[in-house]
């Protein structure tokens, strides 16, 4: 998984995923301490995650490996929402 | 997914079977906050009617196969949606103009 914050939303309405009420959020990279790297990518949220947050992200093809994206054209998930993140016994990142 | 902006279409008349009939579209990857492109370019399969000019989102590798479109075809990037407006930090990067 990728670590990113939540920095925005996309909105479609000619959509094509055949996921009812899909919801797109846009993200942006980030290292292990929360600092954003410029690049972005559009990830599908079906856990409801608020702006801001730093969560993980799942590329390709293991996106599909839930109930709502089984079979769905998904490359990018958000699987949770990071509480704390500790480097050698050193918290670094914490909500 | 990843966001682009629809700048061509690619045309090809000596394919591989199970591929006929299908919108081949020239992609520039774009950075959603100045929506910029990146020189960075993709020949995707169109499952949304996108036109030129118009901002997308694609999906890549196997997932690309699961639209009704590409279902069993060999392609590796499928445009699953034509972005109206793209939000960031509560105000609009991009608003598409109708």
């Amino acid at each position: 998984m990728i670590l990113g914050k939540v920095v925005g939303t996309i909105v479609s309405s000619t959509i094509n995923d055949g996921i009812k009420g899909s919801r797109y959020l846009l993200v942006e990279k980030t290292d292990q301490y929360g600092k954003k790297l410029g690049d972005y990518l559009v990830a599908l949220d079906i856990i409801g995650v608020a702006n801001d947050e730093l969560v993980m992200v799942t590329e390709g093809s293991p996106s599909r490996e839930t109930p709502e994206t089984v079979s769905k054209p998904v490359d990018a998930l958000i699987v949770g929402i990071v509480d704390l993140i500790d480097e050698n016994e050193t918290v670094v990142y914490s909500k | 997914m990843i966001l682009a902006r629809v700048v061509g279409t690619v045309v090809s008349s000596h394919k591989a079977p199970k591929i006929e009939g299908i919108r081949f579209l020239l992609l520039e990857k774009i950075d959603p906050v100045t929506l910029k492109g990146k020189n960075d370019f993709v020949v995707s399969m169109d499952s949304v009617g996108a036109g030129t000019g118009e901002i997308v989102f694609y999906v890549s590798g196997s997932s690309a196969r699961f639209t009704d479109v590409t279902e069993g075809k060999p392609t590796d990037s499928a445009i699953i949606a034509i972005v109206d407006n793209i939000e960031k930090d509560g105000s609009f990067t991009y608003q598409k103009s109708q």
